[in-house]
């Protein structure tokens, strides 16, 4: 699939949804579904600084694609960041380059998106586009 | 429904109904809800009054104050210099002239802390608390770099009181300078200050005072306490954002050198020498915020009102956080519900966690509901570590708040509890 067919996907699975109550329900049951990392992976290294919730990034690159592992401290940022990974990983460094993002606006997330959250995606999407930028360069 | 026996539990003069018709942002919703505002303690909410005396100030009073002959600038001079001595009054400080204009809280603490350059050195020593927030730490140490003093911290107990036995073992005479906040914005704990000013006097070291939560819930006498400085922030006090107070003993204020030279500061100037002006205008570089002084003058004339009065307010305050603590107790959400800052002297600050429920959990839901409290750290980092977690929620009443909003947090936590159990 690519990046905008599992963006359109997920866009699919929250249509079901009419109120905001069940939308984040359905984030949560996503956050929970999220594998995560284990303890000792979460280093310092791998934190994406955000202000209240904390996000750790893990990047490998094998065979022209980017995988990534991300996990959160906080349930919600969980769910959206596990979004995120579904979209972007196991991608081409281009193909992430190139993404836009249109599917937590579209869910109705924005909210999620601003920088006053400190939620640590925007900057996780930010370092996974560094990534991409870093892998591609090497290719 | 309901009013008849809530406004039972109001045991205060206060009218609420009438007091919130005061404030018009309280009237909204949001995200479908009437709005609950609980995010007090980062900043209060502006009664009619203060809003009324802006735009009257911009439409009809505005000119540059201290510089003209002319009408307008004359009568905005006079009523600039009616606010400071509103404030004087308020804060009972012995003149007007110890009563400086900042931008906020920080602004005068940092201005303090640029003042004690000159009088620190290596070997000196500066105490702050475990309770402060980061406003009331950094400038401090950055004196310390500056001079090569040392920053002491007095430690504070599981309940977030500060450790009176281990502040009496760091005065000493090395001791320079006490910083301490009056009431700690992030576990509403009210420190004893007038006890922990004698003690830092015994060795002569003066004291400055953090009030910007304080001023909100309690009347402050500056020369009862005898505290040397005193900062606090007018967004906080129902006031506009971008003024503050500094309020300095005038032997004090006299001994620093200026923070900020410019306009207004000086008498006069030449290449050769300039000289300062004398105080308060010698701490008061530039235009000021002139809107801002007059908006905080209305902002204490209106809780200063006969109906209103800040011992009202405390204690109304009060039942408000009494009230919570019993309901969280009384439908069972107590036992889930992991508590921060328990001092029996506190404001009316619930800082909390639900177990299991990371706080920006709890605060994205909350917001759902229309209910905006504050999660994270609330820039007290120290505090955090302290108690090994990476932030609360903090419910922060002000008077305007009612028991049927206490009942709504109370509904939207049990929410959250059933959303992530
Ligand atoms: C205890 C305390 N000190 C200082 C400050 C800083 O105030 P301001 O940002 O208005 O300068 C705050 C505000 O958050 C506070 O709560």
């Amino acid at each position: 699939m690519t990046i905008n067919e599992r963006q359109d996907e997920l866009v699919e699975e929250f249509s079901m949804f009419d109120d905001w109550m069940e939308k984040y329900e359905y984030i949560i049951d996503l956050g929970k579904e999220v594998e995560g990392l284990e303890e000792p992976k979460k280093t310092e290294e791998f934190l994406v600084k955000g202000c209240q919730s904390r996000v750790w990034m893990i990047p490998a690159f094998s065979q022209g694609k980017l995988h990534f592992e991300a996990d959160s401290d906080a349930i919600i940022t969980k769910g959206i960041v596990g979004m995120v990974v579904r979209v972007l990983s196991d991608n081409t460094p281009a193909e992430i380059l190139d993404a836009d993002l249109y599917f937590v606006d579209k869910i109705g997330l924005r909210e999620h998106l601003s920088p006053t959250r400190s939620n640590g995606l925007v900057s996780m999407i930010k370092k996974i586009k560094t990534y991409a930028l870093i892998y591609s360069a090497k290719e | 429904m309901f009013l008849v026996q809530y406004s039972n539990m109001n045991t205060t003069p206060l009218n609420i109904d009438k007091i919130r018709k005061d404030f018009p942002v309280l009237h909204q919703e949001v995200n479908g809800y009437p709005l609950v505002y609980m995010d007090n303690a980062a900043s209060a909410q502006k009664p009619q009054l203060v809003i009324d005396t802006i735009s009257h100030y911009y439409s009809y009073e505005h000119s540059n104050i201290h510089r003209g002959v002319h009408h307008l600038s004359a009568e905005a001079t006079v009523k600039y210099e009616a606010a400071r001595k509103t404030i004087q009054e308020h804060i009972n400080a012995s003149f007007d002239h110890e009563v400086i204009f900042t931008k906020g809280t920080t602004d005068g603490i940092n201005l303090i802390a640029n003042g004690f350059r000159g009088i620190l050195s290596s070997g000196d020593e500066v105490i702050i608390s475990g309770l402060e927030h980061h406003s009331n730490i950094v400038p401090w140490q950055m004196l310390c770099e500056y001079t090569g003093a040392t920053l002491r911290v007095i430690p504070i107990n599981d309940i977030g009181e500060i450790i009176l036995e281990e502040y009496e073992s760091l005065v000493s005479e090395r001791t320079k300078l006490v910083a301490l906040n009056h009431v700690s914005n992030t576990l509403g704990t009210i420190n004893p200050v007038k006890e922990l000013i004698e003690l830092a006097h015994k060795k002569g070291a003066p004291v400055l005072l953090d009030g910007a939560q304080a001023l909100p819930h309690m009347k402050v006498d500056v020369q009862d306490l005898d505290c040397e400085f005193y900062a606090f922030s007018g967004h906080k006090l129902y006031g506009p954002t971008g003024i503050g107070v500094l309020y300095g003993k005038e032997e004090w204020l006299n001994k620093l050198p200026p923070y900020q030279g410019g306009g207004d500061m000086i008498k006069s100037v030449s290449f050769e020498k300039t000289t300062y002006n004398e105080l308060p205008f010698k701490f008061e570089a530039g235009t000021p915020h002139i809107a801002g002084a007059l908006g905080l003058k209305a902002a204490l004339d209106y809780c200063n009102q006969p109906e209103i009065g800040f011992e009202s307010i405390g204690q109304y305050e009060g039942e408000l956080l009494d009230y919570a603590m019993k309901q969280f107790e009384s439908e069972g959400l107590s036992g889930d519900m992991e508590f921060y800052g328990t001092s029996k002297n506190k404001a009316s600050v619930i800082s909390f966690l639900l177990k299991g429920v990371h706080p920006y959990d709890t605060g994205t839901i909350l917001d759902k509901l229309g209910i905006a409290v504050r999660t994270g750290h609330h820039c007290t980092e120290p505090i955090m570590d302290r108690y090994e977690i990476p932030g609360t929620v903090r419910a922060s009443f002000s008077f305007y708040n009612t028991f049927e909003e206490v009942d709504r947090l109370i509904e939207g936590l049990k929410r959250v509890k059933k959303m992530f159990g």
